[in-house]
């Protein structure tokens, strides 16, 4: 659906009831939303730390593909693929 | 992992619990006659002080939950439940608040909001109100929800509305999906009721026919699909006329811990139906002893408990042979594979009480849920 995907001028943030944290029990990064648990890589964890509500989609891609030396377009792919996924989910708002 | 037959005796192989569900209380003013609540309610005067349950919290947080859900009765009911939220929030718990809405003022909301509360979750019994209020035994509920809907959201919390389904509310499922939305909801579960306590007894009032609840279930799920980043709908629908069993608990003692008013662990709401488990009390223990050593917790880990048709299922360790509260409940014996299941040889009692819905007809009776009074001390 076209509303839950993100746009160059969105500024995504995760919504208060979603945190991401890292557990130190299981030592890897969980976003917890109501009754949910999601594991996420280490990819998607540099992404939604960027997620702070006042960085926009595009900011948010140049300064990824430039803090990993990445191919801005693939970036983009993934970011927009896990944004959208997330929004689908009311686990981002774009 | 593999899956292999070995029991859960090391730490290694039995990972941390996920969730900690914590009834504060069984005191609630509803009268819900599907409530998962054992018919033998606990008495305020038993139920654990504020620095019982702080201590429980920590020792969770440190063992790795992640999840803190407040529920009862009604959580409201306990004076102290703003201390205990903010605690939570203190040992770094995400913090659900599950509430019927009744005892709660705007000002309350408020402060629970403060206190770092991360999200709410509120019950509504239908959509219509005459009917809401019937169901819930309490006139004017329906009404005083819509406004702590709105009192929740005005505090910028997360709002999940709750209903379970029924013979009553049915044929008004996809109206409660589109109420929640109203109301501003994130979420909204839709929840076919279980048949356990309260629920259990009231059964013959409680279960509709196979034709109304396959409606009901095709109508949710395509709003699921209609209305994804508007809402997230989840979905429990009946087992009753499933060919296989749900994974109850996602697996016994493998998730979670829930946690009575007076401090009992268990690994389910209805454990305490089982004849014979040991269940060990927060006020001895500390929540890591339960959850490595308690027996109850270990009574059905792993698969060394099974009988056939479950032991050599493929599916054992997909639905663990379901639920053992409803294998007993059905079976008589909660080793038993969960007659749900459609190679228990017990399948044929879940087809002839699905059955005896079919014929039900008028307004249903109620055996409300109401805590009874402790006769007066001589």
């Amino acid at each position: 659906m076209e509303a839950n995907q993100p746009n160059t001028v969105s500024k995504p943030c995760l919504p208060r009831g979603v945190r991401l944290k890292y557990d130190e029990t299981r030592s890897e990064w969980l976003l917890l939303a109501p009754e949910r648990v999601i594991k996420t890589d280490a990819i998607a964890v540099e992404i939604l730390k960027r997620c702070d509500g006042t960085a926009t989609f595009a900011a948010i891609v140049d300064d990824l593909a430039q803090h990993f030396s990445a191919d801005r377009a693939r970036v983009e792919a993934d970011v927009s693929a896990l944004l959208g996924e997330l929004a689908a989910k009311r686990m981002v708002d774009l | 992992m593999t899956a292999s037959p070995e029991s859960f005796d090391s730490q290694q192989r039995l990972g941390a619990p996920v969730a900690i569900l914590a009834e504060l209380t069984h005191r609630c003013p509803l009268g819900c006659p599907y409530c998962s609540n054992p018919l033998a309610l606990d008495p305020r005067e038993d139920e654990l002080s504020t620095s019982d349950w702080t201590r429980v919290f920590s020792q969770a947080a440190t063992l790795g939950v992640l999840h803190a859900n407040l529920s009862g009765g009604e959580p409201a009911a306990r004076q102290d439940l703003t201390d205990i939220i903010a605690h939570y929030a203190n040992v770094g718990l995400y913090t659900n608040l599950i509430t019927s809405g009744i005892g709660l003022t705007q000002d309350r909301v408020n402060e629970l909001a403060r206190a770092g509360l991360d999200h709410a979750q509120l019950s509504i019994q239908d959509s219509d109100a005459p009917s809401a209020d019937r169901i819930a035994g309490y006139k004017g509920a329906f009404a005083r929800k819509l406004a702590v809907a709105e009192w929740i959201t005005q505090a910028g919390l997360p709002l999940t509305i709750n209903a379970v389904i029924h013979r009553a509310n049915i044929f008004r499922a996809g109206d409660m999906v589109r109420l929640a939305v109203k109301l501003g909801a994130r979420r909204v579960e839709i929840a076919h009721t279980q048949y356990y306590g309260w629920g259990l007894t009231n059964r013959a009032a409680l279960m509709p026919s196979r034709t109304e609840a396959e409606v009901a279930i095709a109508e949710v799920e395509a709003l699921k699909k209609a209305l994804a980043g508007v809402i997230v709908i989840d979905h429990v629908i009946p087992d009753y006329h499933a060919r296989y069993p749900k994974a109850c608990m996602g697996g016994w003692g493998k998730r979670g811990l829930n946690v009575t008013p007076t401090g009992k662990a268990l690994p389910c709401h209805a454990a305490e139906t089982i004849p014979d488990l040991e269940f060990w009390t927060v006020r001895d223990r500390s929540i890591e002893d339960i959850w490595i050593n308690s027996p109850a917790f270990n009574a059905f880990r792993g698969e060394d408990w099974m009988r056939e048709p479950c032991r050599s299922c493929p599916r054992k360790t997909v639905d663990y042979g379901g639920c053992r509260c409803q294998a007993l409940a059905l079976t008589g014996d909660a080793r038993e594979a969960d007659p749900v299941c459609h190679l228990s040889p017990h399948h044929d009692k879940i087809a002839e009480i699905a059955a005896q819905s079919e014929d039900a007809g008028g307004a249903p009776l109620y055996n409300y849920r109401r805590m009874k009074l402790r006769e007066p001390a001589e």
